[in-house]
Parts: C-alpha cells; sequence; structure tokens
C-alpha cells in the first residue's frame, strides 16, 4: 500500500480501506478475538457489513473466516469483542436467538435434516410456529392454521428452487447441490434480513451453480443482505457488491470487487512473493487444496461445541 | 452424532516415565500401612454348596478369633433356617430354590465380649438369582481402621488408591486407544478384562501353573481374544458401514453374550488369583505386600512401554495418526485397518493384564469386568475421550478418588462418588482434563 | 415337560403388568432416542428414581397413592433436569456416559446402609401398595380368561399399567405428528441446523429427556406395584433390556416399544420353559437348570447384535427412517 491516493465508494464514509464505515451497515464488529490455544484464529478491529448488498468474505487457508462466520452468529464465543446486528448487540447472545434477530446462517458442509422430508425442513426453517411448544403441540386447532400458512410459503420457495417434485422426499436422497439449495430455501423461511452463506457454491455441481447464483441476486432484489464466504473468484466477482478480505484472522482489505484484487495486501495475503500468477487462477487452486482439507474436517466438524 | 475426537494429546514421553517413576518411588519409599488392618474387606471364596446347589453362608469373625456358636436366622420364600457357626466361625444353609433371602444374626448368642460392628444391622438380604451361593458379612467388634491414625489411614488408602488407578489405567488406555482409532464406545471392554482373570484363575487355580507363565500366556490369550473382537466382529462391522451407534449397541450385546458365557462357565463365585507373594515387605517404615508392589511395578513399566510404542515406533506413530485423523493417515499410505487390529490386540491385552491384577487384589468374578466398566468409561472422559495419556491421569484420579472417600463416606458408595467426580468435572470441563475443544465448521 | 404350561405361561406375561412397565420405559427411551437421539444409558436410573419417590413417599412420608403417583412424576422430572443441565450442551456420548453413570449413582445410593432407615438399604422397601390397592373400585372375582386371568388385586394393576401406556403413546403420536416433534426429529438429525434455524435447541431436547424420563419413572411404578423394590434390579443390565426392547420394536415407532416388549416377554418365558424344560427331560444333557436359565440371556444378547446389525429399523420401523445415524 505504497500508493497515497485516497479511494471512495458510495457505500463508504470516507476513504475506502480494512475496516471502513458504512454508510448504512447492518452488522458492526469491533474487536472480536478468537485463540484457540496458542493461536489467534481472528482477530477483527473494526468491520462493517452494508446493509441490502451481497457482500463476499475471502481469504486464504486458515485466513479464520468460517471461524468469524460462527462468532457471529453465537456458534462460537469470541475470547473478547462487540458486535451488533441492527443496531442491537449480540455478544453472549445464543446462536438461536441471534437466528431469530434475523440473522440466520448456512454451513459449509450442508446440514439437510437427512431422515425428515424436503418440505419437514423448510416448514422447521419457519418462526412463530406455536405448534413447536410442547403443550400447544398437543392440541392441532391451535396450531393448524399457522402450518398452513407456512406450507404456502414453503412451497413457493420449493418451487422457485425448482425443488417442489421432491416435496415428499427424505432430504437424505438430494444431490450434494440440491441439498445446498434446501438449506438456503429453508433459510428463507424465516424471511431473514442477513442471510449468511458459508461457501455456497462449495460441492455445487457446475450445472447448478447458475441457478444458485441467480438465487442469491434475488434475495438483494428482495432487499435481503447477504454476506457470503466464497472461494470461487469468478462468483465474487460476478455477484458481490463488496468484498471483504480476510488473512491471518485480521481484516486486511476492503472493496469494490473490480479493485479490491489489485490490492498489494491482497497479493501478499494469497500469494507471497509470486506476483506473477493471476490471483483469480491462483485462489482456485488453493480452493481445491483447502476442499480436500475440508474432507477431513467434516467429522470434527460435526462436532458439538 | 458420535464423532471421535480428532485430535488427542500425545502422551507426552518424559511425563509419563517421571510419573512412572515417582509413583514407584513413592511405592518404595511409601507409605505404610499396617498390612493385616487394611486388608480389603472381600468376600472369602464360597465353599460350592450341595443339596440343592443354592445357599448362604458366610463366617464370622472378632478380629482373627473365630466366632463358634452365633446363630443365623435365614428366612425368605416361605422357607425359615437357623444356622449355627462351627469351631472356624463358618456357617451355611441349604435353601431351596433361587429366590431373595434374609438373614439375620441373633446378637444374643455372640459369646461375652463380642459385638456386632453396626448392632443396629444385623440383618442381610441375599438375591441367589444369578449366583447360587451368598456370602454374608457380619463384622465383629470396633473397625479396626478406626484404630489406626488418621494419617495412616489416609496414606494407606492413597497406595490402594494408586494401585487401583494403575489397575484401571491398563484397561482404560485400551478403551482410549480403540475409542481413538474407531469411534468405538466399546461396552464390551469390561469382559475383556474378566477374559483375562478367567483365564489367569484357570491356570494358576485349576492347572497349578506358576503366576509368571498363567501371566504369558493369558496376555497371548487376550491377545488372540482382541484379534478376534476386531476379525469376527468389528472389521466386518466397518465394512458393511454400520454406524457408531449402532456398533455401540452391537457391543452392548456382545457384553450380555460373554457375561453369561463367562457366568455359565464360571458360576457366579468369587475367587482370588493367588500370586504367591504374600510376605510382607518393609521398606523404611511401611509394610507393603510384595503383590502390591510387584502389581505396581508391573503397572508402571507397562504404561511407560505403552508410552514408547506410541511416540517412538513408526506403528505407535501410525496409531496416533489415525487417532488424530483416519482419513488423512489412509491418504498418506498408513493401513488403517491394519493398525485398527494392533489397536485391538494391544488394547486387549493391557486389558488382560489390568484383569490378572484384579483378580490378584479383588478376585475373580464373571461381572468384575461390567462392575468397574463405567469406572474405566470415567477415566477416560474424565481424561478426554481418545486420549490414551488422558486416560492414564484419569484412571489416577478415579482410583485415588475411589479409595479416599473411604475416609468419609461408606465403603459402598464409593463406587458412586468416583463418578460423581465425574459428572463435576465434566461440568467444569467438558472436553475433559486433557482434551480440546472442537470447532463448529 | 408341559408344552402347554409353557406355552400358556408365555402368553400369559404378554400381557403383564411388568410387560407394561417394560414397555413404557421403552417408549420413554424412544422419545430420547429415537425422536430426540439423545443416548440415555440411565433409563434404570429414572425406574429406580419412580419407584423409590413412590415408596418412600408411601412409606416415610403416608402419602396416599395420588400424591405419591405425583411424588415420583416430580421427582423424575427433577433427576431430568439434574442430568440434562450439565450434559445437554455436551456431544452425544458424553451424555451417554454421564447418564449411566447417573443411574449407577442412583443404585449404589438407594443400596448404601447408611440410608437404610429410608431406602430398606440392600434389602430394598415393600408393602406399599395399600393405599393404591384401597383405591381399588372392582368388585372382588377373578378377571379375564384363559392365560389372562387376573385376581381383582392383579387386575388393578393391569388397568393402571396398560393405561399409562395407552396415555404415553397417545402423547407420543399427537407430540410427533406436531410442530414440536418435527423440531425434535430435526434436531435428531443435526443439531446445529435446527439451533441456526431459531430454535432453541437446548430447551427441546430438555423437553424430550423430561418428558421420556417421566415415562421411565412412570414405568418404575408400574413395575413395583405388583412386588417389591429391589435395588439389584436397577443395574444398567435393565437399561439394555429397555433398549433391546426398543430396538426390536423400532425406535422412531408409535407402537415398537410395547410389541417389543411383549415380543421380549413371552421369548424369555418361552425360552426359560423350553430350554428348562429340555433340560429337566434330559434331553439337553450339557448344561445344569441354572445354565438353562442363563443361556437365555446368551441368546437375548445374540439377537440384540444381529437386530442391529441386519434389521436395524426395528421390526415394525420404516426402512427409510432408520433408527440409527448411519
Amino acid at each position: 500500500m505504497s500508493e497515497p491516493t485516497v479511494v471512495t465508494h458510495p457505500l463508504v464514509v470516507g476513504p475506502v480501506g480494512p475496516g471502513c464505515k458504512k454508510v448504512d451497515p447492518i452488522v458492526i464488529a469491533d474487536g472480536v478475538v478468537r485463540r484457540f490455544g496458542g493461536n489467534t484464529a481472528v482477530h477483527v478491529d473494526h468491520v462493517e457489513v452494508p446493509r441490502g448488498k451481497i457482500t463476499a468474505l475471502i481469504g486464504p487457508n486458515g485466513a479464520g473466516k468460517t471461524t468469524f462466520f460462527n462468532l457471529l452468529t453465537g456458534f462460537d464465543k469470541p475470547n473478547e469483542g462487540d458486535w451488533s446486528f441492527n443496531g442491537q448487540n449480540l455478544g453472549n447472545v445464543p446462536a438461536f436467538k441471534v437466528a431469530r434477530r434475523g440473522m440466520v446462517r448456512t454451513f459449509q458442509l450442508t446440514k439437510s435434516l437427512g431422515r425428515l422430508t424436503v418440505l419437514q425442513n423448510m416448514l422447521l426453517g419457519a418462526t412463530k410456529q406455536p405448534g413447536e411448544n410442547v403443550f400447544t403441540a398437543l392440541f392441532k386447532p391451535l396450531w393448524k392454521s399457522r402450518e398452513e400458512e407456512i406450507t404456502t410459503r414453503a412451497d413457493d420457495l420449493l418451487a422457485r428452487f425448482k425443488l417442489d417434485a421432491k416435496r415428499e422426499d427424505y432430504a437424505a436422497s438430494l444431490s450434494g447441490g440440491q441439498r445446498k439449495l434446501l438449506e438456503m430455501a429453508r433459510a428463507l423461511m424465516s424471511e431473514p434480513e442477513l442471510v449468511m452463506l458459508d461457501e455456497p457454491m462449495a460441492g455445487v455441481n457446475p450445472a447448478l451453480t447458475q441457478s444458485l447464483l441467480g438465487h442469491i441476486k434475488e434475495l438483494k432484489n428482495d432487499g435481503t443482505s447477504v454476506l457470503f464466504v466464497e472461494h470461487d473468484m469468478h462468483m465474487v466477482r460476478h455477484i458481490s457488491d463488496w468484498v471483504i478480505v480476510m488473512a491471518e484472522g485480521k481484516v486486511v482489505a476492503e472493496g469494490p470487487p473490480e479493485t479490491v484484487m489489485d490490492d498489494q495486501a491482497v497479493i501478499d495475503a494469497y500469494l507471497g512473493a509470486h506476483h506473477d500468477t493471476d490471483l483469480g487462477d491462483m485462489i482456485e487452486q488453493k480452493s481445491v487444496a483447502e476442499r480436500a482439507r475440508r474432507v477431513e474436517a467434516k467429522e470434527a466438524s460435526l462436532a458439538d461445541d | 452424532m458420535l464423532t471421535r475426537s480428532r485430535r488427542p494429546r500425545r502422551p507426552p514421553l518424559q511425563a509419563l516415565l517421571a510419573l512412572g517413576a515417582g509413583l514407584l518411588f513413592a511405592g518404595l519409599l511409601g507409605v505404610a500401612p499396617a498390612a493385616a488392618a487394611t486388608a480389603e474387606p472381600a468376600p472369602s471364596a464360597s465353599a460350592p454348596a450341595e443339596g440343592t446347589g443354592f445357599s448362604v453362608g458366610g463366617t464370622i469373625a472378632n478380629g482373627d478369633e473365630p466366632v463358634e456358636g452365633a446363630e443365623i436366622l435365614v428366612e425368605g420364600d416361605g422357607f425359615s433356617e437357623v444356622a449355627t457357626t462351627d469351631d472356624e466361625g463358618v456357617w451355611r444353609v441349604q435353601v431351596p430354590a433361587q429366590g431373595s433371602y434374609t438373614s439375620t444374626l441373633d446378637v444374643d448368642t455372640l459369646p461375652e465380649g463380642v459385638e456386632p460392628r453396626d448392632p443396629d444391622n444385623v440383618m442381610r438380604t441375599s438375591n441367589l438369582n444369578t449366583t447360587p451361593n451368598a456370602n454374608v458379612l457380619f463384622p465383629m467388634g470396633e473397625s479396626t481402621i478406626q484404630g489406626t491414625s488418621i494419617w495412616d489411614t489416609v496414606l494407606t488408602r492413597l497406595i490402594y488408591g494408586i494401585n487401583f488407578g494403575l489397575m484401571l489405567a491398563l484397561a482404560a488406555i485400551g478403551i482410549s486407544l480403540i475409542f481413538g482409532t474407531t469411534g468405538l464406545n466399546n461396552f464390551a471392554h469390561g469382559e475383556l478384562l474378566t477374559f483375562g482373570a478367567l483365564i489367569s484363575f484357570f491356570l494358576t487355580a485349576v492347572l497349578g501353573w506358576s503366576i509368571w507363565a498363567a501371566i504369558a500366556v493369558t496376555l497371548v490369550a487376550s491377545a488372540a481374544f482382541g484379534w478376534f473382537h476386531d476379525a469376527a466382529i468389528f472389521k466386518p462391522l466397518r465394512r458393511r458401514r454400520v454406524g457408531l451407534v449402532q456398533a455401540m449397541i452391537v457391543t452392548i450385546g456382545l457384553s450380555i453374550v460373554l457375561r453369561y458365557v463367562f457366568l455359565m462357565i464360571f458360576g457366579g463365585r468369587t475367587e482370588f488369583i493367588q500370586t504367591g507373594f504374600n510376605q510382607v515387605v518393609p521398606i523404611g517404615p511401611a509394610n507393603l505386600q510384595a503383590s502390591s508392589l510387584i502389581s505396581m511395578g508391573i503397572s508402571v513399566v507397562v504404561l511407560a512401554a505403552v508410552a514408547l510404542f506410541l511416540t517412538k515406533t513408526r506403528i505407535g506413530k501410525a496409531t496416533r495418526a489415525v487417532s488424530d485423523n483416519a482419513a488423512l493417515a489412509a491418504a498418506s499410505g498408513i493401513d488403517v485397518d491394519r493398525i485398527i487390529r494392533i489397536v485391538w490386540v494391544l488394547g486387549a491385552t493391557l486389558t488382560g493384564l489390568s484383569g490378572i491384577l484384579y483378580g490378584v487384589f479383588r478376585g475373580v468374578s464373571w461381572i468384575m469386568g461390567f462392575q468397574i466398566l463405567l469406572l474405566l468409561f470415567a477415566a477416560v472422559t474424565l481424561g478426554g475421550l481418545g486420549s490414551a495419556f488422558g486416560a492414564l491421569v484419569g484412571a489416577i484420579i478415579i482410583g485415588l478418588v475411589t479409595e479416599l472417600s473411604t475416609l468419609w463416606l461408606p465403603a459402598d458408595l464409593r463406587f458412586a462418588t468416583a463418578l460423581i467426580i465425574l459428572i463435576l468435572i465434566l461440568l467444569l470441563r467438558p472436553q475433559g482434563i486433557l482434551g480440546r475443544r472442537e470447532r463448529i465448521g | 415337560m408341559d408344552f402347554l404350561f409353557v406355552l400358556n405361561n408365555a402368553l400369559g406375561v404378554a400381557l403383564s403388568p411388568t410387560t407394561a412397565a417394560y414397555a413404557l420405559a421403552a417408549i420413554g427411551i424412544g422419545v430420547h432416542f429415537g425422536y430426540a437421539g439423545l443416548l440415555n444409558f440411565g433409563q434404570a436410573g429414572f425406574m429406580a428414581i419412580g419407584a423409590y419417590a413412590f415408596g418412600i413417599t408411601t412409606l416415610t412420608l403416608g402419602f396416599p397413592f395420588p400424591l405419591a403417583f405425583l411424588s415420583a412424576v416430580v421427582a423424575s422430572v427433577v433427576f431430568a433436569l439434574i442430568l440434562g443441565i450439565p450434559t445437554l450442551r455436551l456431544r452425544a456420548d458424553y451424555l451417554a456416559i454421564v447418564t449411566i453413570a447417573s443411574a449407577e449413582i442412583v443404585r449404589y445410593i438407594v443400596s448404601t446402609t447408611g440410608l437404610s432407615d429410608v431406602t430398606g438399604g440392600a434389602s430394598g422397601l415393600s408393602a406399599f401398595a395399600g393405599s393404591f390397592q384401597a383405591m381399588n373400585p372392582l368388585p372382588s372375582g377373578s378377571y379375564g380368561f384363559g392365560p389372562w386371568t387376573y385376581s381383582r388385586a392383579e387386575f388393578w394393576v393391569f388397568l393402571w399399567g396398560w393405561g399409562l401406556v395407552a396415555i404415553a403413546t397417545v402423547v407420543v403420536w399427537l407430540l410427533m405428528r406436531s410442530p414440536w416433534g418435527r423440531v425434535v426429529k430435526g434436531i435428531r438429525e443435526d443439531e446445529d441446523a435446527v439451533r441456526s434455524l431459531g430454535k432453541n435447541v437446548y430447551a427441546y431436547k430438555m423437553q424430550a429427556l423430561v418428558l421420556g424420563g417421566v415415562f421411565g419413572s412412570l414405568a418404575g411404578v408400574i413395575f413395583i406395584l405388583p412386588r417389591a423394590i429391589q435395588p439389584t434390579n436397577y443395574a444398567t443390565t435393565l437399561t439394555f433390556f429397555t433398549w433391546t426392547i426398543l430396538l426390536l420394536g423400532g425406535a422412531a415407532t408409535v407402537f415398537g416399544p410395547i410389541i417389543g416388549s411383549m415380543i421380549f416377554w413371552v421369548l424369555l418365558v418361552l425360552t426359560e420353559g423350553v430350554i428348562g424344560g429340555l433340560v429337566r427331560a434330559d434331553i439337553i444333557t450339557f448344561i445344569s437348570t441354572t445354565q438353562a436359565g442363563q443361556i437365555r440371556f446368551v441368546l437375548l444378547g445374540l439377537a440384540l447384535i444381529l437386530l442391529v446389525v441386519f434389521r436395524p429399523q426395528g421390526i415394525f420401523g420404516n426402512k427409510k427412517e432408520l433408527s440409527f445415524n448411519v
């Protein structure tokens, strides 16, 4: 970052740079630190996620992206730090309450509920179903009408995601890509304000990629904010409005997708000294290695907190 | 749902050796138990009953003196008979059938100056459902333990605790290795222990072999038994891609099968393995039974050898690699099936050895392994699931808690105390003492 | 041997209150494991809690039957909370170890001589069913027919036992078709996913633990009504038997636990009669009559293994909705 030129952007108040202030942030994180033993996995001084936009969170292996995701959504507890969603403090708020406030996430490894049908998976995503209370559940008239409402919404979403033919199938029988779609559709059942997608493209066959991209763009058109972790640089370039780059637990760069790839900090983070390699290709190679690593991490990731 | 622990802590060799040496040193320098006064209140070997095949009996003694002429009323299911102790203090009543019988000591028939230790509680109930012969204890006089100083008692319990903990550790490391490499919670692990004890009892008591020959053959038999477990049951299950919960329930079934096979062969009695090392060894101010010392020595040496094996040999390192991450280990050319087979053989051998030692100190019975299975699980969980070194630490803690708790709590609650400690520690440190927190991905 | 006699016994046991008690306990772990995915290996502990709460409140505090019955329910709720608070946040296999350990702790505590005044120590408790039988509205006489003939007192226990089984079955059926059941089954599949959808997973697991535990406790009460309380009955083996019953019938099925319990008991009595009879008739000579009783458990263990490996969904389970996390 040798050039002293000040860059500005319509989403940003003041100059663009790591930790810059947004015009209308939906998530603001301050001093979030997570250590595992002696390693500091995440050390984010300040970051803001813009509202109503698609924001990509990228970075090389072990940059702390997923850990940061887990922290923001209450699936992990930081050693220190504060963050807020819609101006409400989310420190020490359990994961399920985070989701109820309108910040719903998906997982790197799909968590479709195999022995429930596709429709049941969807209905589980709905909110305000009185039948989910153990006492009300015993009396069907108390929850029947809400069940009909959410079934209608589920059917709409299933049709949109082209899963309506699978409505009554067990989720376990879906392909990997269909499970990704199901997980995203399920997350939308509660009409969240912010959807957080952890590698939505991982393991999805190319034929489904386009439709997934389309769904993510549609979300923005519906006014939903999106934050996603991704390794596929073409996708990042294609759909994101804003890119946040993490390396070694820190936010090292931010910017619109067209320019952020040229940032010296990003090149250093990804490539070290190999300046002459094309960044997009290099990152994809890395992502292959990362996916291989993830296969082995699969079982560990199923474990509880 | 069940996942194997990904990264068990490696047993730091130096620490393990240092601990071993320290324990041995403490044992040698030791601690002064009055050998006779602290002998475990274990049931004496029951004489096989004649007639109906069912009997209730026991021995009444006041200190070392047998009590003659005491009357005990045995009742149950409409049956009632009074037994009288003979000149050796022995009494036994043949009862007609299986069932529950109460034995009541008639305090008035005791000789002058002899009092039951607990005069308010002279009624005992025995269940003859799984065992044909029941032994009933009526301790007399003041508890001998109360006669010694509290410090002596503490030290004695400490020694017993360490000895018991080391015994548990041998078996717990077996559980931990198997869990680490396969993710399996083996509920039939206790039966590996019983197997070792039964084989060595058979060799020493029935065939009259020396203890050393019996140990050697028992270890070989245990190793073969472990190999058989893997080859005949668990490898085929892995081939079928049977889930971990399913496999765990298979071990429950296996535990029931083995236990009742043991019961059919061995019967419901409790027998002790005789080592021939009953002499008291005075070391400094301490009087230790030679067998205790030898037992602790064997445990420490074997545990150290296991630590060496895991940290220094190729196979040991491969074992830890598989525990760490089976898929990655397989990808880097390790034959995972072979490692799992080795772990079963090693785990079963260690557990068989533990069974021998347990049979020497606490007796051999068909249910012995099942009775301490939970303590083994507690040890493994305390240390952190899947960590071999954690299992050792956990086992020592469980051993100490079990024995030291008897200083304040009734002896029949000592296992309960150990299990309560387990729950409390999990409450404070869910991943176990040496375990690591896991991440959600 | 009298085969008709053996058969008569076996058929009789199919509807005995003991069978009802085991079915109820299995319905409880069905809620835990089959629906919520909780590995409760301490059902014997819940049964002991129910039995002792009922016995102690009746004998020591002089409670009438309804109050003693209620005490058993309350005690099991408290026990479930004590178990659940530390463990439901932990990994599934920790719950298995903690529940099995807690059940043993309960057994050690009720057996300890120090508490004999209250628990009866190793001899247990008896003669607590007076208030229960005093409520018996049935006219004297005998009820039923054939192998299922009961005295007035027995029939009163029969009605309560199977009545509670029926109520529990209906409650489970109502819950599992409801959105509550959907959440609980979702937790069985992947609790993080359910958490990410805004459900308080911990609370649901706790509710499932309490519900199944209450069924276990009531099973404990039914179990002791026709007999005495014996602490040795509540060993881990009892838990394993209830699991066998559950898996026999199918873990995530409504009627599985009931049918499983009937099959379990009929087979147990049948094999005892047949093998014992063959031994007594000197047709089987290599085992004694005592061993004939023991060999049943060997067969039982084998049956459990074969069932789990070759028919994991149980006899009535849906092949697609397997009862295990594969």
